[in-house]
């Protein structure tokens, strides 16, 4: 193994540019922590959503929403990224379609969010569900018999219950949103992945670029981790498990 | 609507479809197999008394872990070279990449199983005078595998969806042979249809057949 270290490269300047190396990595750094937050808030907030229906006495509203679940869970993550940015500006009215193919400010931003959030949502709704229907059921008759109706049933008793129960699980899935939002880099979006692989064809010094990138990515898993840490700490029901010492 | 499909183009571009779908699966298989086999030894090592060895399980385990797939495939395929000195082409790559990568997952899902048994199990195999590799293969790990079948299943369902992944180093997979047939017609919007159908009907199929395999597994105790 004949390799030639170079540790200096992200100092250097790009071919036939002004930039350095590593503010194309800082560049990636910043659009991976954008995705995947803006991915995150919308996971949470449709996840919440169709995972709380899909316990709903309806049964159409609860099938539609295991459907949506399915539907989500069972393509990969690629092929979706793929469909929102070829497939479904085509399906739109002529006139939006023009404006999302032409116009639309950061539409690779736009729509790597938009996926990377809905396919999170679907494994989060699943989730939601599983907290849900762990807690006894006695906790909904005592919603329901202290005269809460069950819109209310569910505002003050089941959701910040299951919430709690679900944290470790939900901290997992936070950390795959940094990693999934990797996928990003093949619609064009200028993140972490996109940018490793153009410094190493630019620079040809690939082991330095992907140590400094996994190193990133290790990075956010942490925070994200310590994060959500906290919060579980914070947030412990007594008398169960988790809140013993 | 601006769209107007012709889907008429699949039918020339079926046998070059099957050859990406038949790499898919086979990476998939190999994956598995790879994995499972790897991933048992490496959630024994985990669970070994020797401190050495159950750290560097550990450390291999959480390192695959936290790092993004497409990072790792692309790690592979920058390093095999390096280290054996000649390019290994993407398709090989990717089998090594998947193998190592889901022997991780796998790894911990064995883990699971193996704590999974009970202790008694390990003292019985004991006292009938049985070798550490004797209890293991004929009483606890035939015991975890029964155990963990379902969610071994549902780890290669997702491993299934993730080869679509070697988009990456550019290995023609399903996905990979959809976009190249795409651009061939100039029809790029059918074929990734086509494949997100493939997709989605196979792993609805399985993820339902690992859903009645699990109900009539389950081990009444």
């Amino acid at each position: 193994m004949n390799y030639h270290w170079n540790w200096g490269i992200f100092l250097e300047r790009i071919k036939g540019g002004e930039e350095t190396y590593l503010s194309w990595i800082l560049t990636g750094f910043g659009w991976t922590v954008s995705v995947s937050l803006c991915s995150w808030a919308i996971a949470l907030l449709l996840g919440f959503l169709v995972g709380t229906l899909r316990t709903a006495p309806n049964r159409w509203v609860a099938r539609l929403c295991n459907a949506y679940v399915e539907l989500f869970r069972n393509i990969p993550l690629l092929v979706q990224m793929f469909l929102w940015f070829f497939v479904v500006p085509e399906l739109l009215p002529r006139g939006l379609s023009m404006w999302v193919k032409r116009d639309m400010p950061a539409k690779e931003f736009a729509t790597a969010t938009v996926c990377l959030g809905l396919f999170t949502s679907a494994r989060i709704a699943e989730q939601v569900r599983a907290g849900i229907q762990s807690l006894p059921r006695g906790q909904r008759y005592a919603g329901l018999a202290m005269g809460f109706t069950l819109p209310q049933t569910y505002r003050y008793v089941l959701l910040p219950m299951a919430f709690r129960i679900i944290l470790p699980p939900l901290t997992s899935e936070f950390m795959n949103v940094f990693k999934n939002s990797s996928v990003a880099f093949a619609i064009g979006v200028l993140e972490l992945t996109f940018q490793a692989r153009q410094m190493q064809e630019d620079s040809e010094q690939g082991i330095e670029t992907y140590l400094a990138v996994t190193l990133l990515y290790f990075i956010c898993a942490f925070i994200a981790h310590r994060g959500m840490s906290w919060i579980e700490k914070r947030t412990r029901v007594p008398g169960y498990i988790a809140a013993a010492k | 609507m601006v769209a107007d499909f012709d889907f008429s183009v699949l039918q020339p571009s079926l046998t070059f479809l099957w050859t990406g779908f038949l790499f898919s699966a086979n990476l998939t298989l190999v994956a598995m197999t790879g994995g499972i086999v790897f991933g048992t030894l490496l959630a024994m090592g985990r669970l070994a008394d020797l401190g050495f060895v159950s750290r560097a399980a550990a450390a291999y385990v959480n390192l695959m872990r936290s790092i993004p797939l497409v990072m790792v495939i692309l790690w592979f395929f920058l390093v095999i070279p390096l280290i054996t000195g000649k390019p290994v082409g993407a398709e090989r790559s990717a089998l090594i990449t998947f193998t190592a990568f889901e022997a991780a997952y796998y790894s911990e899902i064995m883990r699971a199983g193996i704590q999974s048994v009970s202790r008694g199990q390990v003292m019985a195999g004991q006292a009938l005078g049985m070798t550490y590799w004797q209890s293991m293969g004929l009483v606890i790990l035939p015991q975890a595998f029964r155990n963990m079948l379902p969610i071994l299943l549902t780890q290669t369902i997702i491993l299934f969806q993730d080869t679509s992944l070697v988009y990456a180093i550019g290995a023609k997979d399903l996905l990979k042979a959809a976009e190249i047939a795409g651009k061939n017609y100039n029809r790029p919007m059918e074929m990734y249809i086509f494949a997100a159908v493939i997709y989605f009907a196979i792993c609805l199929a399985l993820s339902t057949l690992v859903k009645r395999l699990q109900k009539k597994i389950a081990i009444v105790r």
